[in-house]
């Protein structure tokens, strides 16, 4: 179940639409927000808030590359690779991550601190390499300041 | 050249109401309603505006098939997606000029008796996402949106649908499947959109520098729009250069300035004095270019005639310390990653592609690697479903067209020359 703050949220999305089933990948994040990850009762959660049935919502999750199907730290580190980062050296960047705090793409540190998802292009080429952080844009990342960048997000 | 698209945005205020406000803004959307709707059309159709989402279809002409269709209700989209690498142009307006894209909006709504539009915005701009609520929120409060615009009786509902990550979704009619909360793949074509768009009603689908372009226009009339830029392709365009220049960023320039003066004069030249070695002029899907090919205006009716195609503008530079093999790969790898399954040629030849590529990239590639390559490429274009396909086969076609030696070097040196 979603909380009712959540479901009232869901429902006014819902409004905005002819149909219902538009406000699948809303309620999406917001189950996501509130599971953590898109638990199997987070998938229900949808459905049940949608009226659209659990296997299509699934198929709907499974699609997009930005929805969560396992648990998550505390932060999501979401670093671009794609062309214009890679000439920068976003490639370094990966490995520097990776020797500081053991963390490989798409996983998540023992301490549940960080995931590292690696991203296809987030349009900040003219400020390359670039990378997310939970909301956060961080851009001109160096194999100096990204880590000091990163020690931010406790 | 006086700024129209990236207008105040020196301003740290800019995306405030106010601010756009006492900048002038929203006096285009009051001199609209006065007009009748069909006057907006027409004026849109005389200004020459093409779309900048990169096929440089007239908008006015767009406009005019949605609003002849007899069925309603029917809807306003605007394409804020903006995936293609090395594309960042739509960025600024999202952020920092937002009442700009939400006044052309309502103008375009009012125009195509739409009362409902959607912006598909990126999940990768999650602050873009709150301004543009915010800004919402802020026309509603002055009664520039909702049920009665400026206190007549017109009609127009503006939110914000946030993707979730797949490049896929800036084709417009995978972009009405995932707003109607299904997996993100095209639909054939014909019907178009502007027929059979969202929830089957006649939609139109915009670039958010398409829509952006006209407050400008009716402000100033179309007459004066059109003598900026090309004579086929008119009005001032968004640039974004990235990649080894010195001064990499978004340029507001007339359309169809020279591709070498944006590199040259507006992005500073070559970072560090190096060597230019080639040019990827409107982001990763359009034909590289050689530095000798690079002296053509960037609009959508020149470049195909000098090899390449305008895109969405996004201008990638490299200098020669730069792999091309490597830079052809990570592309291929983004296609094969982005692309949506629907189709076979695009699904498995992708895949191919990348795989292929990789191997050569890493040492080992083998003796007829590069005709395999322009083999498979060969099979896809023109049989994939929609054009993330032909896009990736064509990157393979032109690499190698223009660098070709740098393929067989790796092949034959096991790897490449640039890197260790
Ligand atoms: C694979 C693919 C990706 C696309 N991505 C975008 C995009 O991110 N933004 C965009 O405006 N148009 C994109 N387009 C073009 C749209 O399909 C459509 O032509 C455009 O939004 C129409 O708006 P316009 O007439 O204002 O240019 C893409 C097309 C394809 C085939």
């Amino acid at each position: 179940m979603l909380s009712e703050k959540a479901i009232k949220q869901v429902d006014e999305i819902i409004a905005r639409y002819p149909a219902k089933r538009s406000a699948v990948m809303p309620a999406l994040y917001i189950a996501q927000m509130e599971f953590g990850w898109l638990t199997p009762e987070a998938i229900e959660a949808v459905s049940e808030a949608t009226g659209v049935p659990k296997a299509t919502v699934k198929g709907v999750a499974t699609f997009y590359a930005m929805y969560k199907h396992k648990p998550i730290g505390r932060h999501l580190i979401q670093l671009c690779t794609n062309v214009s980062c890679m000439i920068f050296g976003a490639e370094r960047l990966v490995d520097i991550i990776k020797n500081k705090y053991g963390l490989e793409a798409g996983g998540t540190t023992a301490d549940g601190r960080f995931s590292l998802v690696i991203m296809e292009c987030i349009g900040a080429c003219g400020t390359a390499p670039a990378m997310l952080v939970d909301t956060d844009f961080h851009e001109n990342l160096t194999e100096e300041n990204i880590v000091k960048i990163l020690e931010n997000y406790k | 050249m006086e700024t129209i698209l990236l207008k105040n945005i020196e301003n740290p205020n800019s995306a405030d109401i106010d601010e756009y406000i006492k900048a002038g803004g929203y006096r285009s959307l009051q001199k609209a309603i006065e007009m009748q709707p069909k006057a907006i059309i027409d004026e849109v159709k005389k200004s020459g505006l093409r779309g900048r989402g990169g096929a440089g279809f007239p908008t006015g002409m767009k406009w005019t098939f949605a609003s002849s269709d007899p069925k309603t209700p029917r809807y306003l989209l605007c394409n804020a997606d903006e995936g293609e690498p090395g594309t960042f142009k739509d960025r600024p307006i999202l952020e920092k000029n937002p009442h700009l894209l939400i006044e052309g909006m309502a103008i375009a709504g009012y125009a195509i008796g739409a009362e409902y539009g959607y912006i598909y915005l990126r999940g990768e701009y999650p602050g873009a996402k709150d301004i543009l609520d915010t800004a919402i929120r802020q026309a509603y409060d002055r009664g520039l949106l909702g049920d009665n615009i400026l206190g007549r009786a017109v009609r127009f509902h503006l939110s914000v649908h946030q993707g979730a990550g797949a490049y896929i979704c800036g084709e417009e009619t995978a972009l009405i499947e995932s707003l109607e909360g299904e997996r993100g793949q095209p639909r054939i074509k014909p019907p178009f959109p502007v027929n059979v768009g969202a929830w089957s009603k006649p939609t139109v689908i915009n670039n958010v520098e398409t829509l952006s372009n006209i407050p400008y226009i009716i402000e100033t009339g179309a007459e004066a729009y059109s003598k900026i830029g090309s004579r086929d392709c008119p009005g001032p365009k968004l640039y974004c250069v990235s990649g080894h220049v010195e001064r990499p960023g978004v340029y507001e320039l007339p359309m169809g300035i020279n591709l070498r003066d944006i590199i040259y004069t507006h992005a500073g030249g070559i970072r560090g004095g190096e060597k230019l070695k080639a040019v990827i002029p409107g982001g990763v899907s359009t034909p590289i270019l050689p530095p000798d090919k690079i002296d053509c205006p960037m609009d959508f009716v020149n470049m195909p005639k000098h090899g390449s195609m305008l895109g969405s503008g996004a201008v990638m530079v490299f200098d020669d310390t730069v792999c091309l093999v490597k830079v052809c790969y990570r592309a291929l790898r983004f296609f094969d990653h982005e692309s949506c399954g629907k189709c076979t040629p695009c699904r498995e030849g992708t895949g191919w592609l990348s795989n292929i590529l990789g191997r050569i990239e890493h040492g080992k590639g083998r003796d007829g690697d590069i005709e395999l390559l322009l083999d498979v490429a060969g099979n896809m274009l023109g049989k994939t479903f929609c054009p993330l396909g032909d896009g990736a086969a064509s990157v393979v076609q032109n690499f190698i067209r223009h660098f070709r030696p740098e393929f067989e070097g790796h092949i034959r040196d096991a790897g490449c020359r640039l890197q260790n």
